[in-house]
């Protein structure tokens, strides 16, 4: 279709969709968060900075958002330290395994993650099957605590994420050329060598990029957290929940929800910009 | 006894034989290559060689020790691949220090040596450079620098130069020659471009459909050729499908069609075919007579100019003919023109009748 | 290719079993006869099967999942399909901002896309209504039918349809008839993992439904903060099955690989 208007024209209806339900909402949201809130109130059209102060200078919120980072990184380099070599087996694997494995490792990714966190709350709880399997077997006398800490949260997260990480590093794997891993071992490198030396400096674009995923997905998981840390473990995803929903107090939920979203755009382009410059050079 | 050994080397992939019962000995020093059509298991067989395939049956010798048993990286042999297998991830330098790292080699050797292979292949300048900022070529000096530093007891090459443009490939086999007789490195080449392999090695070893069908310096393998196969695949050839007529005190006399004409004599399995061969000249030893002073008549259907040389076509009672005559001035003869067509009987090939592959 | 040695394969069979544990013991609890959560089960009963039968608020909720994952992936299809031909094949000012745009639900948090809807649907009474929810899950659905429509798009041969037009076709049959069959695979494929997207959706969804239009999820997610019976393991095991089916489907008809990695996968 020529034109030079053509490809605007064809992008219009899904650039309305939008600027009316995406980019609308989020600056109204951005204005709501300078909103003030009464307890009889309500929510009152006053601008100013309140709510960021609060948050900001609150001991309570920075504990929150240290606890989500933390967990988010915890879980982060996890995937990382297991995704990574998972891939490389996979990679490796002959084909008819690999597509049966291939299923089990990343089919979990169209599976509710309520689902999925419920199978976590059944085997982490303290009458859980974990606890119930070791006292049967007389290895503990009490059960360890695993619901609601953040332990308990960061196995259920790097079972929800590690499927990013593996399709991330299987994808940068695919594009090596094979023979490399020949020509190492014709030079006399052994497996260890040649994983370390020659395959994981090549897949590293993708650990990275599978890692950016990763991060920036378990900073605002909602589900897993909610379930597994309730209450007692809040995160910030969690947080803004119950401020929008028991609290009704929505300015601030708005304002918690906007530092979260600056934080992990920040983390996301500074994150590229190390990256880019980092192998901008050997990859280009 | 012979440096390198392979022995009733088969592979078989499920239901695939991609090599059977292939026998080579290769002598140290020398360069060999394995030439043959698209398939035909060359790759198969280096990659056996090499270690990267375990052979279903047969045995790889080296030096009388066997090196099946051997993993890949403790074979010491040297390996340019295809597509390079450069490590992007590393510089020039330290892709060609990577295997004396294996070996442990001190750093400071390995710096004399790492310079020593790059000054061989006229790389010294680039040393610090990431592969993905090279030309072809270049990429293709460094793989063999990295296959050369570690002194391997045997170089394989496969299609090392298929990559490169025709110009640049000319230059790299005169290089690639010279490298090898400077060091003395066996060598063995896996190229399905007949000129390369003939140009670049002692010995060609011609596979068929994973077959070995002949080994023979290069003069021998296209003079001649031991079936059908060999002396169509290296270089041009008219190639006719005729009967022996009677046997004459060295030779005999074939007909084609309704044409006879002598020849030297037939192979043994003519005799079973009921006297069927196949008759072989090739393009360069057919002569031009005037009209009427020929063993054939014929007229010239099309020229074409080679530079060097002239192919023509000539219409013959035997089909079209390929003639190759040096351009020494004027053509010979005009498109449309007859003529006759002469050669020496001693440059007749018979072969033994395959049916057109 | 080389195999895998001893330590790859305990290493592999450590990882399938940690990935398949949890929905094992959901499969497994779900089967008990008893009244609590207990694996293994003590015996077999499909009693927690038929309790779902009983309650009518997770049937209603399956339903308005399916209805849903059904109109907001058409909707985003049919939005997102002429969106990738143009970004895919079209160099224009303002193309890197159209993708960007249409890419940026996959960075910004849900949460905040969830409140964001819902501060926008309730200004304008649209909060807990079909059409609200169809309108939202759209949004953040689009990019993934956007990345597997212009990896086809892109992958396109373009001289099949010059050859087409050389042929006497016009513009529209030329899409008809050549483009779209060519990019059918993308097409199809990004309708499917839109749908699964949308019907497992959590976090937006909490934010912008009301008690008639509560999905599956959020019903579930509602019952297992207030309790864990055999009930949600039931459910749990239905929506287990469901995609486990469809996943076999796209195995099937696309390869799930090809799918999820972005064609990258063999
Ligand atoms: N891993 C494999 N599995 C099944 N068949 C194979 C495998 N590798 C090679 N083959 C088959 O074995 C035969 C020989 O293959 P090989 O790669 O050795 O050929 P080649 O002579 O190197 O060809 P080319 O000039 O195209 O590189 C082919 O028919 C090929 O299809
Ligand atoms: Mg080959």
């Amino acid at each position: 279709m020529p034109g030079r208007f053509a490809p605007w024209l064809m992008s219009a209806p899904a650039l309305a969709l939008f600027v009316a339900l995406l980019l609308v909402p989020l600056g109204m949201t951005f204005v709501l968060s300078f909103h003030a809130f009464g307890f009889y109130t309500g929510i009152e059209t006053t601008v100013d900075l309140a709510n960021y102060i609060d948050v900001l200078s609150d001991g309570y919120f920075h504990e929150i958002f240290a606890r989500t980072f933390g967990i988010a990184l915890v879980t982060t380099l996890l995937c990382a330290a297991i995704g990574t070599p998972e891939a490389y087996f996979l990679y490796r694997m002959r084909s008819r395994w690999r597509s049966a494995l291939l299923l089990v490792v990343i089919g979990p990714l169209l599976i509710s993650v309520v689902v999925r966190t419920l199978g976590w709350a059944i085997l982490l709880g303290n009458r859980g099957v974990i606890n119930t399997a070791l006292m049967d077997l007389e290895l503990i006398t009490r059960p360890i605590k695993m619901m609601y800490t953040t332990g308990g949260i960061v196995i259920a997260l790097v079972h929800v994420m590690i499927p990013f990480m593996v399709i991330a590093v299987w994808a940068a794997l695919h594009r090596q050329d094979p023979a490399t891993e020949q020509a190492a071992e014709s030079l006399g490198a052994g497996p260890a060598t040649i994983f370390f030396r020659v395959v994981l400096p090549q897949a590293m674009p993708g650990v990275l990029s599978g890692s950016l995923i990763v991060f920036s997905l378990s900073a605002s998981a909602f589900a897993t957290p909610a379930i597994l840390g309730g209450r007692r473990v809040k995160v910030v995803s969690t947080t803004v929940y119950d401020e929008f929903l028991n609290t009704l107090n929505w300015p601030l939920g708005a304002a918690i929800a906007m530092l979260l979203l600056v934080a992990v755009l920040l983390v996301m382009v500074s994150w590229n910009r190390l990256v880019e410059r980092r192998f901008a050079q050997v990859f280009g | 006894m012979a440096f390198l050994e392979l022995t009733g080397l088969t592979k078989r992939f499920g239901e695939v034989t991609a090599v059977e019962d292939f026998d080579l000995t290769v002598e140290r020093g020398e360069f060999v290559s394995l030439l043959g059509p698209s398939g035909c298991g060359k790759t198969t067989t280096l990659q056996m060689i090499a270690g990267f395939e375990q052979p279903t049956a047969g045995s790889i010798t080296l030096e009388g020790r066997d090196l099946v048993a051997v993993k890949a990286r403790n074979r010491g042999i040297g390996i340019v691949f295809q597509s390079y297998a450069l490590f992007p991830h590393m510089t020039v330098a330290q892709n060609v220090a990577f295997g004396l790292e294996m070996r442990k080699v001190a750093p400071a050797e390995r710096q004399r040596r790492v310079e020593q292979a790059l000054a061989l292949v006229h790389l010294e300048a680039l040393a610090g450079r990431y592969p993905r900022a090279m030309s072809g070529g270049q990429r293709q000096r460094v793989a063999l620098a990295r296959a050369l530093v570690i002194e391997p007891e045997i170089l394989l090459l496969d299609e090392p130069l298929s990559n490169l443009d025709a110009k640049l490939r000319e230059e790299m086999q005169l290089e690639l020659r010279g490298i090898q007789q400077r060091m003395g490195v066996t060598t063995i080449l896996v190229t399905h471009d007949q000129t390369e392999a003939m140009a670049l090695s002692d010995r060609v070893a011609v596979m068929h459909r994973g077959r070995l069908v002949q080994v023979a310096d290069p003069l021998q393998a296209y003079e001649n050729p031991l079936t059908d196969f060999v002396s169509s695949f290296l270089g041009k050839t008219n190639r006719l499908e005729g009967r022996v007529l009677e046997r004459q005190s060295g030779g005999c006399r074939v007909a084609v069609g309704e044409t006879t004409f002598e020849a030297p004599p037939p192979p043994d399995e003519a005799a079973a075919g009921g006297g069927r061969v196949i008759v072989s000249i090739r393009p360069e030893k057919v002569e031009f007579r005037p009209a009427g002073a020929g063993l054939v008549e014929g007229r010239a259907a099309a020229r074409i100019f080679l530079g060097d040389h002239w192919l023509y076509q000539v219409e013959t009672p035997l089909g079209v003919l390929l003639v190759i005559r040096q351009n020494a001035g004027p053509a010979e003869v005009e498109t449309g023109g007859s003529v006759g067509l002469a050669w020496d009987p001693a440059q007749v090939r018979l072969l033994p009748y395959e049916a057109q592959a | 290719m080389t195999r895998n040695g001893p330590f790859a394969f305990l290493f592999s069979a450590l990882f399938v079993v940690f990935m398949t544990a949890p929905l094992v013991v959901v499969m497994g609890v779900s089967l008990t006869p008893e009244g609590f959560l207990e694996f293994p089960p003590s015996g077999l009963s499909l009693r927690w099967f038929r309790a779902i039968l009983e309650n009518p608020d997770f049937i209603d909720a399956a339903w308005i999942s399916l209805y849903l994952g059904i109109a907001s992936a058409s909707l985003a299809t049919v939005l997102a399909v002429p969106a990738a031909l143009a970004i895919g094949r079209r160099r224009f000012a303002g193309r890197d901002f159209l993708l960007a745009l249409f890419m940026s639900p996959l960075t910004v948090p849900t949460i905040v896309l969830g409140i964001a809807f819902l501060r926008f649907l309730s200004q304008f009474g649209l909060n807990g209504t079909f059409v609200g929810l169809t309108l939202c899950h759209a949004i953040f659905i689009t990019p993934f039918i956007l990345r597997l429509v212009l990896a086809s798009v892109t992958g396109l041969d373009r001289t099949i349809e010059k050859a087409a037009e050389s042929l006497g076709a016009s513009d529209f049959t030329v899409f008809r008839r050549v483009t779209l069959p060519m990019i059918m695979p993308g097409v199809v494929g990004g309708w499917v993992l839109a749908f699964i997207t949308s019907f497992d959706e959590l976090t937006v969804t909490v934010f912008i439904v009301n008690p008639s239009t509560t999905t599956l999820p959020v019903r579930l997610f509602a019952h297992i903060t207030q309790t864990t019976d055999p009930l949600v393991a039931s459910i749990s095991t239905v929506v287990i099955l469901f995609t486990v089916g469809l996943m076999f489907l796209i195995e099937r008809l696309y390869g799930l690989d090809r799918l999820l990695v972005g064609g990258e996968g063999r």
